[in-house]
């Protein structure tokens, strides 16, 4: 079957509904009893999806071709603006700790962490659109290392971690996308885990065992391995140094995550009264703008990072169920179009794609219900800001050519008899 | 193979599939814990956050006096109170009042106190606050979050000073006595009964304070007026009516010489109903309402004159002559005199015993006297020797027994017990096994020496002694406490002989010319040695004889004597049993009558050592 080519109308359609709920949610996380700045912040966000969506069509205006033959610019463009904030950066607004903020002539013009995370997407494309065979070496990984690490170092030294994540998020999943195994995956992972286990001298130590047998079963190269068995113990090592490296506010949100109840009147705060706000929401929820913990403010950053938990008060456990179910299926399309993609480049942009938003929604839906360490990430199409909302209806654009581009160019599913021969 | 192999490309697409479902259901999961099966418990947390229970002050119950009239109401008032979520808001939002509310540091420091035993609750700032204030604020209501203005009857008493020692007066609930299961049901800043009939029937008096709930923001800022939980109405306390008569009491209060002090009664003897009890000087209970000055209340406790203490329940003076009859009823229950005994010696003006001569306040002497007339004359020396008689042992006995050391049990806060020795033990101990003479029967025997009464407890031996059987119910304000009765063995007979005395102290006697019309009055005069100035006169009277009605008993310090009392008491006889028409009016002249008491050289009272202690007052 031949496709005509033409918008995919199930991502229009999905994108299309989130947007409206998101500025629904924004509108109401405006209202509250004593009026806020908050109020007036959904016209704001108007105008930014009006210059998203004009990015956005101009994405999709955009042959991969050319996309790709420019990935390196877009790539280098993203570093200096990382590196120039790390310099002329401030801090403000929900993300006061860190100074993720370019400012021009005192003016803030945008988080370049933002758009980082598509060019690097971009880039890492480009990359695996080249090699035909799937890297089955750590050596083989150490480009895609170093096309993320210079981003994820920058946006971490601000320090932003939460954008610092997202980085890896993308990292594995396009790792995934171009076919690396999953074990191998697991030891490129092994130092992360080693680290986070560190705080305890038992689990870490089961941890360097159970290595140990990974390494025997896998077999990869004898350097290889013992770089991994090394970085693992050397993480172990450093992880209190490292901890104590990290500003309060940070080790503060890590230690209420595993206990709001540490310090309810501070850090702890935000997650209790999400909690409260969402489960006092119930099956049906308080009703539109009618949730006491916004309008009351008990509900810490309604319109950025907690934006989920007004959806989860007013709209209760349905209006739960119908945001994440539109988030699964634009995932999902997504990843339809991934595979069905004309060219690898297209495919993986498309799955990097998906995979930012994934990370986004999922760390930022599990925050507000306590499920993940308050990170600070935005959720798509719902929080406020014009960096990210530009950056997402961009992507969207993106992935709108790509399936564009395999409609054209007449795509065939493989059915079960063409998989047999 | 190469990556971008459709067949690996699918399978791959799978697994993501599989795990974006997986990772979403893991959300959907604990949203469902928390919205579904936890909603209950986070909808209470909810409710806790952002609604703050204010409460809604009952308003007292009233005091009304026999016939209904009001004694004690309430008047619409508003207090002023602050919600803060910490010191530091509490003070910024006291300084942003200040312009409107100005705090000296003494006041700040008792809301900040107030403030800490509650910091959920609103705090109140200003009791009783003027309406210019309240109106002026409740425009402000939306720049000052926070911000409670509630209805909070404010309580008042209609006759003022006439009224003071009865009513008493209210404060609010100290910290320590909200700790108490007596104030349960109190909350901070409740107002609770602190002297007179508020304090001694609080519980009725006081209502149950409902509540309302205030929405409040994070910051502590009030929204509104909770809708959808209950308010939970107040209820007032009991109307409390007493058995005072107003009208009685207004009348003695304006006759009472200005500028004494002292203490008049009036009660029925048969049912111990107190109709009256003023005490000179008085004081305005509704100067200690919202928010006392304490200025006024420095200078009513330490005045000389000690205008908060209640001399008809507190003050003791030596019963002076009225005890007569006391000793006169001891002799007659023991069968050691009649009305028409005679004593060993006529009076001619003292009386030797050992190597002291003992005066009787006639220096030129009674002659020989009847018991009958020794009561009438009030004879000192016949006296003498009758508690000579009697004998000491006797004497202390039977007094105790007539209950001389017991409070007169009256619903009155604080009443002061009378001292009277319990036994001859009392005077070994005070000077020692051989220190004291016999001697002191002779003092004890004309009311003096070792003896101190109240009035209200000299009222309630006059009651016994106008009623028939000699029994009495212990006088009461408002409740009878039922089998209370204080009585005496004597019969009719004697009884009879020793009123007909006391008439004749009246007609012909100590208190001549204090007789109104065709009233058969019966009283007694005295006089209370007073080391510190004049006497103290007393005067103790009952009418009709042949069915006493009322027994009115009053004292007046400094008056040289009973005699110039008796006026003053038998008017309020009158007004109370003939009506206001059958009283002489005019001021009392003061009769020219002699001191009827032998002077004492034991200093006697009245005691005031423990006022400054003893009593108590708003705080």
């Amino acid at each position: 079957m031949v496709g005509r080519p033409g918008l995919d109308k199930p991502l229009v359609g999905v994108t299309g509904l989130l947007l409206a709920l998101g500025l629904l949610t924004l509108y109401s996380a405006g209202q509250t009893d004593f009026p806020s700045p908050v109020a007036e912040i959904w016209k704001r966000q108007l105008v930014w999806l009006g210059l998203g969506t004009a990015a956005a069509v101009l994405a999709f205006r955009v042959s991969p071709r050319i996309l790709e033959w420019a990935t390196p610019f877009f790539y280098g463009v993203a570093l200096l603006l990382l590196v120039l904030v790390l310099f002329f950066g401030v801090g403000t607004g929900t993300a006061a700790g860190a100074n993720s903020w370019l400012t021009v002539g005192g003016l803030r013009v945008g988080q370049p962490a933002e758009p980082a995370k598509l060019a690097t997407i971009l880039m890492l494309a480009r990359h695996y659109s080249t090699r035909r065979e799937p890297p089955t070496t750590l050596g083989e990984l150490v480009p895609a290392l170093v096309i993320v690490g210079i981003p994820f170092l920058l946006v971490g030294l601000q320090p932003d971690l939460g954008s610092a994540m997202v980085f890896l998020g993308i990292l594995f999943v396009l790792l995934y996308w171009a076919g690396v195994k999953p074990h191998l995956l697991l030891l490129l992972t092994s130092p992360l885990i080693s680290l986070l286990l560190a705080f305890s001298t038992v689990s870490w130590g089961a941890w360097i065992v159970v290595l140990t047998l990974v390494l025997l079963w896998v077999r990869p190269y004898v350097l290889e391995g013992l770089v991994i068995w090394l970085t693992n113990v050397a993480m172990g090592v450093i992880a209190l140094e490292l901890w104590e490296r990290l500003a309060p506010y940070q080790q503060n949100r890590l230690l209420s995550f595993l206990n709001p109840e540490v310090d309810p009147r501070a850090t702890g705060w935000h997650i209790i009264q999400s909690k409260v706000a969402i489960g006092s929401g119930g099956i049906f929820g308080k009703g539109f703008t009618q949730g006491t913990q916004k309008r009351l403010a008990f509900l810490p950053e309604q319109h950025t990072d907690f934006i989920f938990s007004v959806v989860g008060e007013e709209l209760g456990f349905v209006g739960v169920l119908i945001t994440l179910g539109l988030c699964v299926a634009l995932l999902l399309v997504l990843l339809r179009i991934a595979r069905r993609a004309s060219d690898p480049y297209s495919s993986m942009v498309t799955v990097g794609i998906g995979g930012v938003l994934i990370t986004h929604v999922v760390v930022n839906v599990g925050m507000t219900v306590g499920l993940m360490p308050i990170v600070g990430i935005p959720l798509p199409f719902f929080s406020y800001g014009g960096s990210f909302l530009i950056t997402c209806l961009v992507a969207i654009g993106l992935a709108l050519r790509v399936a564009w581009e395999s409609r054209r160019s007449g795509y065939l599913e493989i059915t079960g008899e063409f998989r047999r021969l | 193979m190469s990556w971008q192999n459709p067949y690996e490309l699918t399978h791959r697409a799978a697994a993501v599939r599989g795990v974006t479902v997986a990772v979403f259901a893991v959300l959907v999961l604990a949203f469902f814990r928390v919205q579904v099966l936890g909603s209950d418990r986070y909808e209470v947390q909810s409710r806790e956050n952002r609604l703050r229970p204010v409460s809604l002050p009952a308003p007292r119950g009233l005091l009304t006096d026999r016939d209904g009239v009001v004694l004690a109401d309430n008047v619409p008032g508003y207090s002023i109170a602050l919600l803060a979520s910490s010191v530091d808001s509490l003070l910024v939002k006291l300084d942003r009042l200040a312009p409107l509310l100005p705090l000296d540091s003494a006041q700040l420091a008792a809301i900040l106190r107030r403030y800490r035993s509650a910091p959920t609750e609103p705090v109140v700032v200003l009791r009783d606050a003027p309406f210019e204030v309240v109106s002026a604020l409740e425009e402000q209501r939306a720049w000052n979050p926070g911000l409670v203005i509630q209805s909070d009857p404010k309580r008042r008493y209609p006759f003022a000073d006439v009224t003071a020692h009865l009513v008493g007066y209210v404060g609010e609930v100290t910290e320590v006595e909200l700790q108490t299961q007596a104030y349960r049901g109190a909350r901070h800043g409740t107002l609770v009964g602190r002297d007179g009939l508020e304090q001694v029937y609080e519980d009725l008096l006081r209502g149950r304070d409902g509540v309302k709930f205030a929405e409040v923001d994070a910051l502590g800022r009030t929204v509104r007026e909770a809708s959808e939980v209950e308010v939970l109405q107040p209820e007032p306390g009991q109307t409390v009516r007493s058995t005072i008569d107003i009208d009685l009491q207004r009348y003695i209060a304006g006759m009472f010489p200005a500028g004494r002090r002292g203490a008049v009664v009036a009660m029925e003897p048969t049912s111990g109903e107190v109709l009256a009890l003023y005490s000179a000087p008085s004081y305005d209970p509704n100067a200690f309402i919202g928010g006392y000055d304490p200025d006024a209340w420095e200078r009513l406790s330490t005045s000389e004159e000690f205008p908060l203490f209640n001399r008809a329940t507190q003050a003791r003076y030596a019963p002076a002559s009225p005890w007569k009859l006391a000793v006169a009823a001891m002799a007659l229950e023991r069968g050691v005199a009649t009305m028409d005994s005679k004593m060993a010696m006529p009076c001619d003006g003292g009386m030797r015993y050992y190597n002291r001569y003992f005066r009787c306040w006639r220096t030129e002497g009674h002659g020989q006297l009847t018991l009958f007339e020794a009561i009438q004359h009030s004879c000192d020396v016949y006296f003498y020797q009758l508690g000579l008689t009697l004998g000491l042992t006797n004497l202390l006995h039977d007094a105790v027994a007539l209950g001389f050391r017991e409070r007169s049990g009256i619903d009155l806060p604080n009443e002061y017990a009378p001292q009277f020795p319990p036994s001859t033990e009392y005077y070994n101990r005070l000077y020692g096994p051989r220190g004291w003479t016999n001697a002191v029967t002779l003092n004890l025997s004309i009311g003096q020496g070792e003896n101190a009464q109240t009035l209200i407890n000299m009222m309630l031996f006059y009651s016994m002694l106008a009623n028939r059987r000699g029994a009495a119910p212990r006088p009461h304000l408002v409740e009878e406490r039922r089998g209370e009765i204080r009585a005496m063995g004597l019969g009719e007979p004697e009884l009879g002989g020793l009123r007909e005395a006391l008439v004749a102290v009246v007609n012909r006697g100590t208190a001549a010319g204090a007789q109104i019309a065709d009233l058969h009055i019966a009283g007694k005069t005295g006089t209370a040695q007073n080391p510190q100035g004049p006497d103290h006169g007393w005067f103790i009277a009952f009418a009709p004889v042949e069915e006493p009605r009322v027994v009115v008993g009053a004292i007046i310090e400094f008056a040289e004597h009973g005699s110039s009392v008796a006026p003053l008491v038998t008017r309020i006889i009158a007004r109370h049993l003939l009506g206001p028409d059958a009283v002489p009016r005019g001021p009392i002249r003061s009769l020219e009558m002699p001191a009827d008491s032998a002077p004492d050289p034991v200093p006697i009272l009245p005691d005031t050592s423990l006022l400054r202690g003893g009593t108590t007052g708003p705080r």
